[in-house]
C-alpha cells in the first residue's frame, strides 16, 4: 500500500495549485494519467479573468455581476463574491511564480475583452494562457520536488469511502498495469471535465469523466450535470478550439450570406455575448440553412485585424488553421461550429473546496475537489470565458488549504486494502476476459454522435429520451466487447475501455439531468421549454446513483446581491 | 490508400522490435494521429502511443515519421507520404522505447530538472505584478511556447553520442529564465550552463530548430544564452574561449588560425589541456594534415573587418 498525507488526482491548474498549498505542511502526492504538462488546462488559450483594471477601470463588483448574469442567475453568489475578490491576488501570485504574461506598454499585465465581461478583464499570454500558467505551476512543482511526489501516467479507479469520510483511492500504474491502494488522510480531485462524451468537442482525449464517475459510483451526487458549455468556435468537424480571444481582438462571425448575424441575437455585445448565446445563434443560423455553403459551418473572420495584430495576439490560432485545414486566417475566414467545451456541473463542493453530499451541505470528510470536475457553483448555467482558469487557480488553492488544515492533525484511517484492490483487479480481469462481438469503437462513436445530435446546443423531451434509451442499450453492449491487448505493459487499450465505461455513465447522467430540467437556462436550451422558469427551476440539481437507478434532488441557489432579472445583451 | 509501416515493440512478448504494415483508405483530411487512432480502434487495439489534446499543445504525441520527429496531431498524413504511399513510423530517438511508439521520457525530464527550471527573483515581489516591458516579454516569448514534446531531444545529434548533454529542450527552458527580467540569478545560471554538458556542447547543427513544432526553436535560444554568458564575462571555459578565439581569428585574418584556436580554446595556462592536445597535433603532423605554421590573412581581410564594424554598431 502506498501512503501519503494528501493525494491529489489530476495535475492541471487546480491540481498543481492545490499541491503547492498542501506541500507547505504535509507530504503530498499528485497523480496524473498523463504527465502534468500534458494536462488539458494547457489547451486554454484566451485568458484568465481578474479585475486588475490595467487598461480600463474595473472592480470586483462588476466582475461579480457579469459572472452572475453570464451564469443566468444560477451561480451561488456568496462563492462568486469570494472568487472574484480573490482574482487579482492569485493573478499577481502566478506572475510572481514566473508565469509569462503579455504586457501593456507600461509593463503591466495586458488585458483584453472577452464574451460577457463588461470590461477588458482577461489577462493573457498571447493565445496560450493556459499553457503559460500550467508550465509556471509545473515549474513551482519541480522546485518543491522534495515534498511533492509526482505519479505520472497513473490511473485513478475508485474512491475509498468509509461512511462520511474518505480514506484513499485505488489506482494503477499505466506503464506496468500494477494496481495499488493509496492511503491518504485527504484526497483532492482535480480531474477535469468530460467533453469526450460528445462527438464535436474541444476536449483532449483524456477528458473522460473518470473523477466525477468515481465520486458518483461511491454514492456521491453530481450537481448541475445538464449544463454543458458549447463553445462557439470549434474547428469545423474536428471541434478543436479557436479561442474566443479571436473575437475579443475584434473578429467577426459571418453566416453563409456573409452577414454579421449576431446583430439579431445580441445587438449590444455582438460577437462578445456570452458563449451560450453565441453558440445558440450559430446553431440557429445553421438550422435555418444559413450556414456557409448550406453546411454546419460559420465563418470566423479575422482578416480585417491584419497580419501584425494576428501574429502578435493570436499566433497559435493562425498556426492551427494552417496545420489542420490549410486555412491562413490572415487571408481567409476560418470554418467553425459550436463544440462541446466545458462542464459547468460536477462534484458538489462548498466555497472552500470541501465536497458535500447533499442539499444541507453535509461534508464528506477528507474529500475535496476543485476545477472543472467540481461544482461550487460559480459558473451557474453558463461559464464566462476566462473564468475557468480563474476557478481552477482560486479553488485549487482553497481545496489545498482546506485539505492541509483537515489532514495536519489527524492520522491515517484504516483501509481494507485487499478488499479495495480486489474490486479493481476484478474489473480488469472482467474486461480482459470478455470475448463478446461488440466493438468498443462503435459503441464510443455511437455515444458521441447521439450526444452531440440530441443533447447538444438545442434539446427537447423526445430527443433526450431517445438519448437515454440509446445510452442504456450501449451500456449493455459495452459488457459484450472484446479487447486485443491482453498484456500488462503500457496497455492503453484497456484504459480506453475503462474510460468509455465512465463516459457512458456520464452521458446518461447529463441526459437525465437535461430531460428533468424543463426550462431553458444558460447552456441548457430546451426547444419545448424555451423560457427560463425561476419559479420551478431556480435551483441546483443533485443527481444520485441509488439502488433504484438515478435519482434527482435539489439544492437552493444562494442569492445575495443580484436578484434574477431578464438576461439580454 | 496509405501504408503505415510501424515499428512494433513489446518486450512482454518478444525482445526484438520489428516492422508491421497497416493500410488505411480515405485518409484525405486526417492527421497522422487520426490515422494512428483508426489503426488502433479498427485494426489492432494493441498499438501503443501517447496522445491527448490533438491540437498541438500538450506535447504527448511526438513520434518519428520517415526518420524525423514530428507531432502526430499537427501533420496531415497525406503530407508525410513518401515513396509507394508509405509513412514509416518509429518511436522518438535518444530515449528508450517502452512499447511500440511510447518511449521513456525520464532522462528528458531529469535534464529539465537540472537547469533550475523556475524563476528565482532576487528581491521580494511587490504587491502587484512585477513590471516587465513588452520588449522584455519578447525575449522570453519564444522559449515559453515549448510544449516539452521531446521532438528536439529525439533528433539531437549531440545526444546521440553524448548522454551528458542537457539537450535542446532543457536549454531552451533555461533561456526562458536567463533572459527573464524578473530573474535574479542570471550570472549563476550562465555559469552553470557553461559547464560540460551545457550550451557549449551544442554543435550548432540546427536540427532542433527544424524539428521544433512550436516557435521555441531551441538552437536560437542556446545562442541567446551563449551571448548572455559572454556578456556576463563567463569565459573561463573551453566553449567560450573557443567562440572568442574563433571570432578573433576571423576578425584579424579573415580565416581560422587552426594552430592558435585549439590552444586558446583550452587556455594558455591549462597545461593538462594543452598536453591532451599533443597526440592529436602529432598525428595530424605525421599525416601531413597540420595547417601551415605561419597563418596568413586572406586578401579581402579589410572587407571582413568592415563587416565586424557594422555588426558592432
Amino acid at each position: 500500500m502506498i501512503k501519503h498525507d494528501v493525494v491529489i488526482v489530476g495535475s492541471g491548474l487546480a491540481g498543481m495549485r492545490a499541491a503547492l498549498e498542501v506541500c507547505e505542511g504535509l507530504d503530498v502526492a499528485i497523480l496524473s494519467k498523463v504527465y502534468p504538462t500534458r494536462s488539458h488546462s494547457g489547451a486554454a488559450q484566451g485568458g484568465i479573468a481578474a479585475s486588475l483594471g490595467n487598461s480600463e477601470s474595473d472592480s470586483w463588483e462588476e466582475h461579480l455581476y457579469d459572472t452572475v448574469k453570464g451564469g443566468d442567475f444560477l451561480c451561488d453568489q456568496d462563492a462568486v463574491e469570494e472568487y472574484v475578490k480573490a482574482a487579482p491576488r492569485v493573478i499577481y501570485e502566478l506572475e510572481h511564480f514566473g508565469c509569462v504574461f503579455s504586457r501593456t506598454s507600461d509593463g503591466k499585465i495586458a488585458q483584453r475583452s472577452f464574451g460577457g465581461h463588461s470590461k477588458p478583464r482577461a489577462c493573457f499570454s498571447a493565445d496560450r494562457t493556459g499553457h503559460a500558467i500550467l508550465h509556471a505551476l509545473h515549474e513551482q512543482l519541480l522546485k518543491r520536488s522534495k515534498s511533492i511526489k509526482i505519479y505520472s501516467e497513473w490511473f485513478m479507479h475508485s474512491l475509498i469511502l468509509d461512511g462520511d469520510s474518505c480514506n484513499g483511492i485505488v489506482v494503477s500504474d499505466v506503464r506496468s498495469g500494477a494496481v495499488e491502494v493509496m492511503q491518504a488522510k485527504a484526497v483532492i480531485f482535480a480531474t477535469g471535465g468530460y467533453g469526450r462524451v460528445f462527438n464535436i468537442t474541444s476536449n483532449a482525449f483524456a477528458s473522460t469523466a473518470d473523477g466525477v464517475m468515481a465520486a458518483f459510483n461511491a454514492g456521491l451526487p453530481l450537481e448541475d450535470a445538464e449544463f454543458v458549455q458549447y463553445h462557439p468556435s470549434g474547428l469545423y468537424r474536428q471541434g478543436i478550439l479557436f479561442s474566443e480571444a479571436a473575437r475579443g481582438e475584434g473578429g467577426y462571425l459571418l453566416n453563409g450570406k456573409g452577414e454579421r448575424f449576431m446583430e439579431k441575437y445580441a445587438p449590444s455585445r455582438m460577437e462578445l455575448a456570452p458563449r451560450d448565446i453565441v453558440a445558440r445563434a450559430e446553431q440557429s443560423e445553421i438550422d435555418a440553412g444559413l450556414g456557409v455553403g448550406g453546411k454546419d459551418i460559420i465563418h470566423l473572420d479575422l482578416r480585417h485585424l491584419g497580419q501584425a495584430r494576428i501574429m502578435e495576439r493570436l499566433p497559435q490560432i493562425r498556426q492551427l488553421g494552417i496545420d489542420f485545414i490549410g486555412v491562413d486566417c490572415v487571408s481567409d475566414p476560418l470554418p467553425i461550429q459550436p463544440t462541446a467545451h466545458y462542464s459547468m456541473g460536477g462534484i458538489p463542493t462548498d466555497k472552500f473546496g470541501q465536497v458535500i453530499k447533499d442539499a444541507e451541505g453535509t461534508p464528506v470528510k477528507g474529500f475535496f475537489a476543485a476545477g472543472e470536475c467540481s461544482c461550487v457553483s460559480v459558473h451557474g448555467a453558463n461559464r464566462l470565458g476566462t473564468n475557468s482558469l480563474l476557478d481552477a487557480v482560486v479553488f485549487g488553492e482553497r481545496a489545498g488549504r482546506a485539505a492541509l488544515e483537515y489532514a495536519k492533525n489527524i492520522s491515517h484511517a484504516p483501509i481494507n486494502e485487499s478488499h479495495e484492490k480486489t474490486k479493481v483487479l476484478e474489473l480488469f480481469e472482467n474486461v480482459f476476459q470478455r470475448e463478446g462481438e461488440e466493438s468498443y469503437n462503435d459503441i464510443r462513436n455511437e455515444m458521441k454522435v447521439i450526444m452531440t445530435e440530441n443533447c447538444g446546443v438545442f434539446r427537447d423531451e423526445n430527443r433526450l429520451q431517445m438519448c437515454i434509451d440509446t445510452i442504456k442499450k450501449l451500456k449493455e453492449r459495452y459488457k459484450r466487447g472484446r479487447i486485443t491487448d491482453k498484456g500488462k505493459l503500457f496497455n492503453t487499450e484497456i484504459y480506453e475501455v475503462l474510460e468509455l465505461g465512465n463516459m457512458l455513465g456520464m452521458a446518461e447522467i447529463i441526459a437525465v439531468g437535461a430531460i428533468n430540467r424543463k426550462e431553458s437556462r444558460g447552456g441548457h436550451s430546451r426547444t419545448d421549454y424555451p423560457k427560463r422558469d425561476d419559479e420551478n427551476f431556480l435551483k441546483h440539481s443533485l443527481i444520485y446513483n441509488t439502488d433504484n437507478g438515478i435519482e434527482i434532488k435539489y439544492k437552493p441557489v444562494i442569492i445575495t446581491k443580484h436578484q434574477p432579472a431578464e438576461r439580454t445583451y | 490508400m496509405i501504408t503505415f509501416k510501424i515499428k512494433r515493440y513489446n518486450p512482454e512478448k518478444q525482445a526484438e522490435s520489428y516492422f508491421e504494415e497497416f493500410q488505411l483508405d480515405g485518409t484525405d483530411d486526417l492527421t497522422l494521429l487520426d490515422c494512428l487512432n483508426q489503426i488502433k480502434w479498427t485494426l489492432d487495439g494493441s498499438l501503443t502511443y501517447r496522445m491527448s489534446c490533438r491540437s498541438a499543445i500538450c506535447g504527448s504525441c511526438a513520434v518519428k515519421a520517415n526518420g524525423h520527429a514530428i507531432l502526430a496531431c499537427q501533420k496531415q498524413a497525406s503530407h508525410l507520404v513518401k515513396d509507394n504511399d508509405t509513412i514509416t513510423l518509429e518511436p522518438l530517438g535518444n530515449m528508450k522505447p517502452i512499447k511500440d511508439l511510447a518511449v521513456d521520457f525520464k532522462p528528458f525530464w531529469d535534464k529539465v530538472d537540472k537547469v533550475s527550471p523556475y524563476l528565482q527573483p532576487d528581491r521580494k515581489p511587490s504587491e502587484k505584478e512585477t513590471k516587465q516591458s513588452p520588449e522584455q516579454f519578447k525575449l522570453i516569448d519564444d522559449a515559453s511556447t515549448c510544449i516539452m514534446c521531446g521532438a528536439c531531444y529525439s533528433d539531437c545529434n549531440v545526444l546521440e553520442v553524448d548522454d551528458n548533454f542537457l539537450g535542446p529542450a532543457a536549454l531552451a527552458k533555461a533561456q526562458r529564465f536567463v533572459q527573464d527580467s524578473r530573474d535574479g540569478k542570471t550570472l549563476a545560471r550562465v555559469k552553470e550552463l557553461s559547464k560540460s554538458g551545457g550550451i557549449w556542447d551544442c554543435t550548432h547543427c540546427g536540427e532542433c530548430v527544424e524539428r521544433c513544432p512550436k516557435p521555441a526553436e531551441p538552437f536560437d535560444r542556446i545562442k541567446e544564452i551563449m551571448t548572455v554568458a559572454l556578456e556576463q564575462g563567463v569565459t573561463s571555459n573551453n566553449g567560450a574561449r573557443h567562440a572568442l578565439s574563433f571570432t578573433k581569428s576571423v576578425k584579424s585574418s579573415g580565416s581560422l588560425n587552426e594552430n592558435i584556436i585549439p590552444v586558446e580554446s583550452v587556455g594558455f595556462f591549462n597545461f593538462k589541456g594543452l598536453f591532451d592536445l599533443l597526440p592529436v597535433g602529432l598525428r595530424m603532423f605525421f599525416k601531413g594534415k597540420n595547417p601551415p605554421i605561419l597563418h596568413k590573412s586572406i586578401d579581402d581581410v579589410e572587407d571582413v573587418k568592415r563587416i565586424y564594424m557594422e555588426l558592432n554598431e
